[in-house]
């Protein structure tokens, strides 16, 4: 018998660890991959990896150069940003500016604050949100989804290069709604919208595939329900008060939960660990602010789209939800059985 | 099914040693006997070098309020009276004895008979036998059980609760006595029962032994009419007191205070076996059934072993595969301690000796907490375990102390299920400790 080892209790440790759960992000995002590849083909494939793989680079100069600290790709949270984060954008944005956004997503919003688990907002969103203010107009054109994709099947590897290049564009049902009011989205097809068949970022077309993932991610343990419940709820509820008010001035609900980034938002970016409250009570509050600032942004503000700044918007408030929203205590009060 | 509401977790139960029979261990060549293996002050030997003692002549007394008795668990001659080292790592006063044959002190009943009658009726008189025989609670805290069944005046007590949880991975030996004396246990339970002066009994058992509830609801119906047996939810930390008392009553004992504020005591089964013994046995409190196991051990065992056996001649004899052992730990893995070496003697709360495989041994390296709150959700005590710990860090005293840091079971639930591997239980251990220094400063001031 060599040395006995000595430590405290406990002796046995539970079978998560945080690469297990980044693993178990990216197996639930596989849908919403898939159905990006089917829909922008060649763009798709393209976007995600620049994304993933410059995100990859970024954390490990910075950790081995800067921080010098453990080797850290190996938690997978690098390729969860990079996936995210290529999700988030449109299938025709240059090359550089995803390198960009990958930059902004690791370094100032991960590295700067100390790595995974001490960063304040979604490292992802801080990217897509860097972008979208930097360069409006790549980041609001539209490649039409299905026909690029039919391009690609159809005409190979020169149907894919036309695809992404000569970018047939289209708007997104909220830029419709944006521009020329609820006339301009009558009569929308709202299971091609469940389905994917609509202009946006890659992957947040499809809130069938979105709900599959997060359907696994509740199964696995990864993401309790209480946020993205919340967060649609309330998106629904509000826009749907709206709707009653005044239904030629405003969208109805449906519209308003499968367009956008709010599938996505809310079961992939709203529920990061890092960036969200700790207890039910607090989720669901959490929850509710994104649905309601989501559908504000949208309905009042000058961006077609509020689901990025409505995170990043409840992120700055988790420490103070947390403060606010304790667990119960064992013993607090006496009841008598 | 009954269980608690708040917090728990659920590691595989790795019951290996759950079919072997108890079987009676050898007595040891030398046997060490601590004189602090009780909760309270440590006992004050009674004989002195070169006594000759038998099996159940007491050894020690204890005088303090929270102290128990200990009786020589061999006959032989008392060596010497020092120090030997306990589970803690610690050397703690000690009476080493050289054996010499088997000589039973006869006041003892040796016989098998199983006494249905109660001796004694007096609930006093029950007390005071409890701690003459120096029972104390064998669940792993050892707590003098006389001084559990001594209402303060102003209190009553509504339930007996019998903790035969055993809610500890890997431990079997409350287990094997539930199944292997189980009518014993069932006298014993009744013999508290008229101790505490209530009507009835909760005998508390984890569905993860169905045999052993089916044998006591069964005893039970027939001659124990005034004892329920109640089967529990398999969850951890069950055996826990104030766990186990909000599972079978609802009652939620308080911050700081004691499960008899709510009207309840809990006592281990293995222990109301012991009562069983010193009550209609005239027996002491000397040997303990003790589960050896773990994932080097190739044939995991019970044995009935008498206080200041060596852990490791009870290693010797489970044919393990020692090159490969990395750690010992005494008790079960959620709150065990790590030996430093296996010189250390079997006491009263040695409920199992546990030899994990080298692979199991080494803590995976820890990381940045990622705030995922699953150590929120998984304390039965509703506190932060990431806060606090990060608090102890920052050695934030005051707010430690207002973020309920004594309230901490010391479980290891938190740190079971932190995906960063976080080494939370040693923070909590930390903060505790100097939190209740700072709490016993003031009250002295």
């Amino acid at each position: 018998m060599s040395l006995l080892k000595v430590s405290g209790s406990p002796h046995i440790h539970g079978d998560q660890s945080v690469s297990k759960i980044m693993k178990y992000v990216c197996l639930a995002l596989l849908p919403a991959v898939a159905v990006a590849v089917y829909c922008y083909g060649f763009g798709a494939i393209k976007v995600l990896s620049i994304s993933i793989a410059s995100c990859l680079f970024f954390e490990w100069v910075i950790q081995k150069y800067f921080l010098k600290g453990a080797f850290s790709l190996n938690d997978y949270s690098a390729v969860v940003t990079g996936l995210l984060l290529g999700l988030n954008l449109p299938a025709s944005l240059p090359w550089y500016m995803i390198v960009l956004g990958a930059f902004f997503a690791i370094t100032i919003a991960k590295m700067v604050f100390g790595g995974l688990g001490n960063n304040i907002f979604n490292p992802a969103l801080v990217g897509r949100v860097f972008l979208l203010v930097s360069f409006p107009v790549q980041m609001t054109m539209w490649t039409k989804p299905v026909e690029s994709a039919r391009l690609w099947f159809f005409n190979g590897f020169h149907g894919m290069e036309k695809a992404t290049v000569d970018a047939i564009t289209g708007p997104t049902p909220l830029g419709l709604l944006k521009e020329g009011g609820v006339a301009a989205v009558q009569g929308s097809n709202y299971m091609d919208y469940f389905l994917g068949v609509m202009g946006g970022s890659i992957g947040e077309i499809s809130a069938l595939a979105i709900l599959l993932g997060g359907l696994f991610l509740i199964w696995r343990k990864v993401i309790s329900w209480h946020i993205p419940v919340s967060f649609i709820l309330t998106a629904f509820v509000f826009s749907g008060i709206l709707w009653l008010i005044d239904p030629t001035r405003f969208a109805d609900p449906v519209f308003h939960i499968l367009t956008g980034g709010l599938m996505l938002g809310a079961v992939f970016m709203a529920t990061d660990m890092v960036t969200s409250p700790m207890t039910k009570g607090g989720m669901l509050i959490f929850g509710a602010g994104c649905g309601l600032l989501t559908i504000l942004i949208r309905t009042f503000g000058a961006y077609p789209e509020g689901v990025s700044f409505a995170i990043l918007i409840m992120n700055a408030f988790v420490p103070l939800i947390n403060r606010g929203f304790k667990p119960v205590r064992f013993g607090k009060e006496v009841r008598r059985g | 099914m009954k269980t608690f509401k708040l917090g728990g977790v659920h590691p595989n139960d790795n019951k290996l040693s759950r079919d072997a029979k108890i079987e009676v261990f050898a007595v040891p060549q030398v046997a060490y006997v601590s004189m602090a293996q009780h909760l309270g002050a440590p006992a004050k030997p009674v004989v002195a070098q070169g006594d000759k003692v038998k099996v159940g002549d007491m050894i020690a007394v204890g005088e303090a309020f929270i102290s128990a008795n200990i009786h020589s668990p061999v006959s032989g001659t008392v060596d010497k009276i020092d120090e030997w080292i306990d589970a803690s790592g610690y050397k703690t006063p000690a009476i080493i004895i050289k054996v010499e044959g088997d000589e039973w002190n006869e006041s003892i009943d040796r016989s098998p008979d199983i006494i249905k009658d109660i001796r004694l009726t007096d609930p006093k008189d029950i007390i005071a036998k409890i701690k003459e025989m120096g029972v104390v609670g064998l669940g792993g805290a050892a707590f003098p059980t006389h001084v559990k069944f001594m209402i303060p005046e102003g209190k009553k007590a509504d339930y007996l609760i019998i903790n035969a949880v055993e809610c500890e991975p890997y431990l079997t030996a409350d287990h094997r006595v539930l199944l292997e004396h189980g009518e014993k246990l069932l006298i014993g339970t009744r013999i508290l029962r008229i101790a505490l002066g209530v009507d009835k009994a909760y005998i508390g058992i984890e569905n993860n032994k169905p045999d052993a509830i089916a044998h006591l609801t069964e005893l039970a119906a027939k001659d124990f009419k005034d004892i329920e047996i109640v089967p529990l939810k398999m969850k951890y930390p069950q055996g826990a007191e104030k766990q186990l008392i909000k599972a079978i009553t609802g009652r939620e004992v308080p911050s700081g205070k004691l499960p008899i504020d709510v009207g309840c005591v809990v006592n281990n089964s293995g222990s109301t076996y012991s009562v069983y013994e010193a009550v209609q046995k005239n027996k002491p409190l000397f040997e303990r059934v003790v589960t050896v196991t773990g994932k080097t051990v190739k044939k995991p065992s019970n044995f009935l072993v008498r206080v200041g056996t060596p852990i490791k001649e009870l290693i010797a004899a489970v044919d393990a595969d020692l090159e490969h052992t990395g750690k010992i730990v005494s008790g079960g893995p959620m709150m065990g301690k790590a030996l430093v070496n296996t010189d250390v003697p079997v006491v009263k709360g040695t409920s199992g000796v546990l030899l994990f495989h080298e692979m199991e041994s080494c803590r995976p390296a820890s990381h940045n907490c990622i705030r995922c709150g699953k150590c929120v959700e998984a304390c039965p005590m509703g506190l932060e375990p990431f806060f606090l710990s990060a608090a102890i860090d920052k050695e934030l005293w005051d707010r430690v102390e207002a973020h309920h840091i004594m309230d901490c079971l010391e479980c290891g639930c938190c740190q079971f299920t932190c995906p960063s591997n976080r080494p939370l239980v040693d923070y909590l251990r930390t903060g505790k400790k100097v939190v209740g220094q700072m709490i016993r400063n003031r009250a002295k001031k």
